[in-house]
């Protein structure tokens, strides 16, 4: 015969696989934190050694190759430093991190990742440099506010923020830069903070 | 109406197969591996679970190959469904009762 904590324990129970079995929860706010960092350090060497400034829809650089090198640098860093961490947080509450959950949380995400780096390697080849600023961006929230759905709620609205200044930063390409580094590296941060405050503290 | 534990689904009492139903309850599918991962039992002991929900039409099972790989998924039924939330709201009374 259950007593009255067995009862209690089950319902614990079914809510904690709901909850695992839905969404990915094992995201660490440091991974944003650390990609925020990557992102602004990217765009310091792009700008101050390579003097890369996008200012024009049309623009170039014989730098390009170096930036986007450095892009690519910056990008694995910062997913290398987000599975770590995050396998890191799924080991200390002794879960796996490669579950049918993080499988589709990686697929949702990928879609329009893939996709938004497919245009912009067009882009790209035909110079309208002036475009990747405003259109990582934009595909970057995208993915964010479709992969929301398989982790922690927030990170649409984080989505949503990256959306919006990638829009903006279309009407301004001159400081598309700069808008990049709000975007990736500032909003990032802070977002980390948060996230890192709210659920890991 | 009043509601006792003689309510509770004996199908229930297990954790795994409760288990089970709440992973099954809030996905579309899914297959023997995942719920392997998310459980963390041995095959033969989530496949016995499995048949036990199968045979009281909890659930229900769809065979398809993979890669010539057999891959099976499984789907919580529109009864299953409804005994899971029954038993929900059983366990919600009881834990109230004895507040």
């Amino acid at each position: 015969m259950k007593k009255e904590q067995d009862y209690i324990k089950d319902i614990a129970e079914i809510r904690s696989m709901m909850e695992r079995s839905s969404k990915f929860l094992s995201l660490s706010g440091w991974a944003g934190i650390m990609a925020g960092l990557y992102a602004l350090g990217g765009i310091i060497v792009a700008h101050r050694i390579y003097g890369f400034y996008p200012d024009e829809i049309f623009y170039s650089s014989d730098k390009l190759p170096n930036v986007i090198v450095l892009a690519l640098l910056v990008l694995i860093l910062a997913l290398m430093t987000a599975v770590i961490l995050s396998r890191k947080k799924a080991r200390d509450k002794n879960e796996k991190i490669w579950t049918a959950t993080s499988r589709r949380l990686v697929v949702h995400m990928a879609f329009p990742l893939v996709s938004g780096g497919i245009l912009l390697l067009v882009f790209i080849s035909k110079g309208l440099i002036g475009l990747i600023a405003p259109l990582s961006l934009i595909f970057y929230g995208l993915a964010l506010v479709n992969a929301s759905k398989y982790t922690i709620d927030d990170v649409k609205y984080l989505g949503f923020i990256q959306i919006g200044f990638g829009l903006i930063s279309s009407f301004f390409i001159e400081f598309g830069l700069l808008f990049w580094s709000c975007g990736f590296g500032i909003i990032h941060i802070i977002y980390g903070i948060y996230m890192y405050i709210r659920y890991e503290k | 109406m009043k509601i006792s534990i003689d309510d509770l689904h004996q199908a229930f009492e297990s954790r795994v197969r409760l288990g089970i139903m709440s992973a099954l309850a809030v996905n579309e599918y899914l297959d023997f591996t995942s719920l392997k991962e998310y459980l963390d039992v041995t095959d033969g002991n989530l496949a016995t679970h499995l048949k036990k929900l199968e045979k009281e039409k909890f659930i229900r099972i769809e065979k398809s190959f993979i890669d010539r790989k057999p891959n099976t998924k499984y789907f919580i039924t529109e009864k299953g469904k409804k005994k899971f939330n029954d038993h929900l709201a059983v366990l919600e009374q009881i834990i109230k009762s004895q507040k």
